[in-house]
C-alpha cells in the first residue's frame, strides 16, 4: 500500500505493464505522470526508450509509429494536448494500434481553464479509442493493466484511454496496493501482434490508400471490434478480479436494485455522489447510482438492465455539446426507453457539492421538461 | 474483406497493375548501339528496364525518358 | 560505383508517366537495401505506390499523415532499438509541403532529438498530390493553383525557403542537397546518411512532369538544367563542414531551365533577371 496520487500510480501501472516506447509531452494536469516515467527511466527502473517529443501531435505520432513496430507503448497527455492528437487518435486506431493512454481530464480552452472537466476525452468519442474512466487513484491503475489486456486482444486492436479527473484525482492521494512484477506478468503477456508489424524479415505496407471499395469495410471492422470488446472487457475484469481481488464491470452499479431515481455519472464525481446517497438512504430515500467505466465501448445494455426499473434517472455530463446537452445524456435517451434528466455541473473545475447533488434528485423528481438542458452550480447573477 | 489496418502484407503487389497499357509510344532499344551506360536502368520511373537492357512492356508508361537520357540514341520511341 | 540491380518499389504504381519522385524513391532504396523501413507522408508518393490492396513498397512501410512523417520515424526507430534492431535504416519520404509547411516542426524535433534517421524530402516544388498548390518550397515567379499568375500577380513573390541550411542550423550531422537526374552524387549522398551515427537529412530536387508542365520524357534534362544553371545547387555539410559536390564546367542561362516549363512561361523578362540575379548572387558565393 502505498499513498498516491492517481498520476503516480498510472505511472507505477506502466511501469508494470513494461512498455517499450514512451512518447510523451508534459500538460497540466497530467504533466507528473511525463516526470514520473522520465524519472524510472533514468533510474533503470523502466527500460523503455522515452522520447521527449515537441509536441502531443509528435507524441502521437511516435506512439502509433512505435506500435506499428509491434511493440507495446504508452503516452499520456490532457485537454489541449488531446485536441491537438485528434488527427493522429483516428489513424492510432485505424491502424488497429493497441496503443494505451493515460488522460488526464481538463477543460479546453478558451476561455483557459487547467481544471476538471471531461469535455476533452468526450470529443473525442467517434475516435474509434475505447475509453474508461476512473474513479479513484487505484482504478486508474488497475484500469491501465486492464487496458492493454483489453487493446491487445486481437479480435479488439483498438486503442484505449484512461481518463482520470484533472486534480480530483491527479493530485490528491490516497492509499493504493500496486501489484508485483510478478503478478502483473501472470496477467499482462508480452504483446506479439499478428495484424501488422514493421519488419524487413517480413515487409507488409501499413496505413494504405482506400478507394470507396475498401474503406467501409474498414470501418465496419472498428464497430464490430469494439461491440466485441464489452465481452473482452468482462473477461479481462474477471481475470483480474480473480488475480487481484477487484473487481470491475463496463458499469458500477451502486444500490440500485431497488431505487426510484437513479444517477448516472462517470469519474471522480462518483465519489461525491455515492456519500449523498448513503445519507439520503438513512432518511429512506431510494437513490442509486450507475456509474460508467467504459464510455466507449458504450455499454447500452448494461446501462439499461440497472436503471429500466427506477422511476427516473438523473444523468450528470461534466460536458456540454451546444444546443442538445450532455453527451452521455443525449447518448442514453438515444439509445433506451427511459425518463430522464441532463444535468450539466462541474465545467472548467467548478465544484460540485453534496447539495447540488441533492438538488439534482430534486430536479428530477419533480421536473416535467426532459428536455431542458439542466446546468448546476451556474452563478445565476454573473450570466 | 478489408485486411485489419488495411494492411497490404503482400510487397510488391503493384505489379498486379499492368500499367503498360497506358502507353502511346513505345521505346524500341537496339543492344548493338548500346553502351551499358545504364542511363535508362537508372532513370526509368517504373524500373521496368533491367541492366541488361529488356524493357518489361508490362509496366512501361511509355514516358520516353529512356530514350531522351541514352547517349548513343539507341532507344527509339515507336507508335503502338 | 556499384549500384545493385535489385528493386524495392515495385513497378505498377499509379504515378504519372515520366514522374520523377519514383525514380529518386528506387534510387535511394537501392542504396538502402532490403534491411530499411520506410515512412512516407501524405503526397504523390504514398497514394501512388500504396492502393489497398495492393503496394509497392518491398520494404516494410507505413504512412500516418501528411505532417507527422518524422515524428512516426522517430517512434519507428526508438521501438527497432528497444528490440535490438539498431541495423535497420529508418528512411523518411516527405514531399516538400509535407518538409517545408505543414511537417516542420515535427522534423525540427526529431532532428533535434537526433534520432537515426534518413529524411529524404523529394522536392518537387508544390502540393503535387492535391493539385499544384504552392508550398514554402516553390521557388520565385513559379504559377501554381493557388499563386497563379495574373493581371495584379506574376505567380508565386516569395523565394524559395531554404529547409537544408535549417537543417544545418539543427546540427544534424549530415545534410545534403541532391537531383534525381545526378544519380550517383544522390545515391553516394543516401549511403553516406545510412553511415551516420545520428540523423540525415537529403533534400532531392525532383521535377514533376505534370505540375512544372514539360513533356514526360524531359524529367531528367529539366533537373539537370536546375542544376546547370545553378537554380539548384548540389552540395552536402558533414558535421558542419560544407562542400559543393557538383560544379557545372559552365553555368547556363537559367532562362533556359525557366522557358522550359510551363509554370514559368508567363514571366516577363524583368522577373527573369530578378531570378539570373539572385541565382547569380548565390553561386558567386558559392563560386560556382
Ligand atoms: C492535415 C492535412 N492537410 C491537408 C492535407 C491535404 N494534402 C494531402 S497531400 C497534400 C500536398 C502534398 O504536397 P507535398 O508534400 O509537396 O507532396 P507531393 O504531393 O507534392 O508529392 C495536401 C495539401 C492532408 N492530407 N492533411
Ligand atoms: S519509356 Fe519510360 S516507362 Fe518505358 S521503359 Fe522508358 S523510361 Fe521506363
Ligand atoms: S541508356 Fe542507351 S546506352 Fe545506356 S544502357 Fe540504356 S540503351 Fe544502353
Ligand atoms: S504529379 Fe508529379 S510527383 Fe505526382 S505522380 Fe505525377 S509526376 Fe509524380
Ligand atoms: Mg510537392
Amino acid at each position: 500500500m502505498k499513498v498516491i496520487t492517481a498520476n503516480r500510480a498510472i505511472a507505477e501501472a506502466v511501469k508494470l505493464s513494461k512498455p517499450k516506447v514512451v512518447p510523451v509531452y508534459p500538460i497540466t494536469p497530467q504533466t507528473t505522470i511525463s516526470e514520473y516515467l522520465a524519472t524510472f527511466v533514468a533510474n533503470g527502473d523502466l527500460p523503455a526508450e522515452y522520447i521527449r517529443v515537441e509536441s502531443e501531435h509528435s507524441a502521437i505520432s511516435a506512439a502509433v509509429g512505435a506500435s506499428g513496430t509491434g511493440v507495446r507503448v504508452f503516452t499520456a497527455t490532457s485537454s489541449q494536448g488531446l485536441a491537438l492528437m485528434h488527427e493522429i487518435l483516428f489513424a492510432a486506431a485505424g491502424l488497429r494500434n493497441p496503443i494505451v493512454m493515460g488522460n488526464a481530464n481538463r477543460a479546453l480552452s478558451a476561455p483557459l481553464s487547467i481544471w476538471n472537466d471531461q469535455q476533452d476525452s468526450i470529443s473525442q468519442r467517434d475516435t474509434g479509442w475505447m475509453q474508461f474512466f476512473a474513479e479513484s487513484a487505484q482504478e486508474a491503475l488497475d484500469l491501465v493493466l486492464q487496458a492493454y489486456k483489453i487493446s491487445e486482444n486481437e479480435n479488439v486492436l483498438l486503442p484505449s484511454m484512461v481518463c482520470v479527473d484533472g486534480y480530483y484525482l491527479t493530485h490528491t492521494v490516497e492509499p493504493v496496493d500496486i501489484p508485483t512484477q510478478e503478478e502483473v506478468d501472470e496477467f499482462l503477456p508480452p504483446y506479439r501482434p499478428k495484424h501488422a508489424y514493421l519488419d524487413p524479415k517480413d515487409p507488409m505496407s501499413l496505413g494504405t490508400f482506400t478507394d470507396p471499395n475498401y474503406y467501409m469495410e474498414a470501418r465496419y471492422d472498428m464497430e464490430v471490434a469494439m461491440e466485441g470488446a464489452k465481452n473482452i472487457i468482462r473477461t479481462v475484469n474477471k481475470e483480474f478480479e480473480e488475480k487481484f481481488g477487484r473487481k470491475y464491470d463496463l458499469v458500477e452499479n451502486y444500490m440500485c436494485d431497488d431505487a426510484e431515481i437513479i444517477l448516472v455519472a462517470m469519474g471522480s464525481i462518483c465519489g461525491t455522489i455515492k456519500a449523498v446517497i448513503d445519507n439520503m438512504r438513512k432518511e429512506g430515500h431510494k437513490i442509486g447510482l450507475l456509474r460508467v467505466i467504459a464510455f466507449r465501448p458504450f455499454p447500452k445494455e448494461d446501462i439499461y438492465s440497472t436503471v429500466k426499473n427506477a422511476d427516473r434517472i438523473a444523468v450528470l455530463d461534466k460536458n456540454i455539446s451546444f444546443g442538445i446537452g450532455g453527451v452521455l445524456f443525449n447518448e442514453i435517451k438515444a439509445k433506451m426507453d427511459v425518463d430522464a434528466r441532463g444535468f450539466i455541473l462541474g465545467l472548467g473545475g467548478r465544484d460540485v457539492s453534496n447539495d447540488d447533488i441533492r438538488n439534482i434528485i430534486k430536479i428530477t423528481k419533480e421536473s416535467t421538461e426532459s428536455d431542458k438542458i439542466n446546468w448546476i452550480g451556474l452563478k445565476e447573477e454573473e450570466v | 474483406m478489408t485486411a485489419v489496418g488495411a494492411t497490404v502484407k503482400e510487397p510488391g503487389s503493384s505489379v498486379k497493375n499492368k500499367t503498360g497499357s497506358w502507353r502511346t509510344f513505345k521505346p524500341v532499344l537496339d543492344k548493338d548501339k548500346c553502351i551499358d551506360c545504364e542511363n535508362c536502368f537508372l532513370f526509368c520511373p517504373e524500373g521496368c528496364i533491367t541492366k541488361e537492357n529488356e524493357i518489361d512492356y508490362d509496366y512501361c508508361k511509355g514516358c520516353g525518358i529512356c530514350a531522351e537520357e541514352c547517349p548513343v540514341k539507341a532507344i527509339k520511341m515507336e507508335r503502338g | 560505383m556499384e549500384i545493385p540491380e535489385q528493386e524495392f518499389l515495385a513497378a505498377g504504381h499509379r504515378g504519372c508517366a515520366g514522374c520523377g519522385a519514383t525514380i529518386g524513391a528506387r534510387l535511394a532504396l537501392k542504396m538502402l537495401g532490403e534491411n530499411t523501413v520506410a515512412v512516407s507522408a501524405t503526397g504523390c508518393l504514398e497514394v501512388i505506390t500504396t492502393p489497398y490492396p495492393e503496394t509497392s513498397w518491398k520494404v516494410p512501410w507505413i504512412h500516418v499523415a501528411f505532417e507527422n512523417s518524422a515524428a512516426v520515424a522517430s517512434g519507428v526507430e526508438r521501438a527497432l532499438k528497444s528490440q535490438g534492431k539498431d541495423d535497420v535504416n529508418v528512411v523518411v519520404f516527405a514531399g516538400d509541403g509535407g518538409t517545408a509547411d505543414i511537417g516542420l516542426q515535427s522534423l525540427s524535433g526529431a532532428m533535434e532529438r537526433g534520432h537515426r534517421i534518413i529524411y529524404i524530402c523529394y522536392d518537387n516544388e508544390a502540393y503535387m498530390n492535391t493539385g499544384v498548390q504552392r508550398s514554402g518550397a516553390t521557388p520565385y515567379g513559379a504559377s501554381t493553383t493557388t499563386s497563379p499568375h495574373g493581371k495584379e500577380s506574376f505567380g508565386e513573390d516569395k523565394p524559395k525557403k531554404n529547409i537544408p541550411m535549417i537543417m544545418a542550423a539543427h546540427g544534424v550531422p549530415y545534410v545534403a542537397t541532391a537531383s534525381i537526374s545526378y544519380p550517383e552524387d544522390f545515391m553516394k549522398k543516401v549511403k553516406k546518411a545510412a553511415e551516420m551515427e545520428g540523423p540525415a537529412y537529403i533534400h532531392l530536387h525532383q521535377p514533376c512532369t505534370t505540375g512544372w508542365g514539360y513533356d514526360p520524357s524531359k524529367t531528367i534534362e529539366m533537373g539537370r538544367l536546375a542544376v546547370d544553371t545553378g537554380a539548384w545547387i548540389l552540395y552536402e555539410i558533414v558535421d558542419g563542414e560544407f562542400k559543393v559536390t557538383y560544379r557545372p564546367l559552365q553555368r547556363k542561362p537559367v532562362n533556359e531551365y525557366l522557358n522550359a516549363q510551363k509554370r514559368f512561361k508567363h514571366l516577363a523578362d524583368e522577373e527573369k533577371e530578378k531570378i539570373q540575379n539572385y541565382v547569380n548572387q548565390v553561386c558567386a558565393e558559392l563560386k560556382i
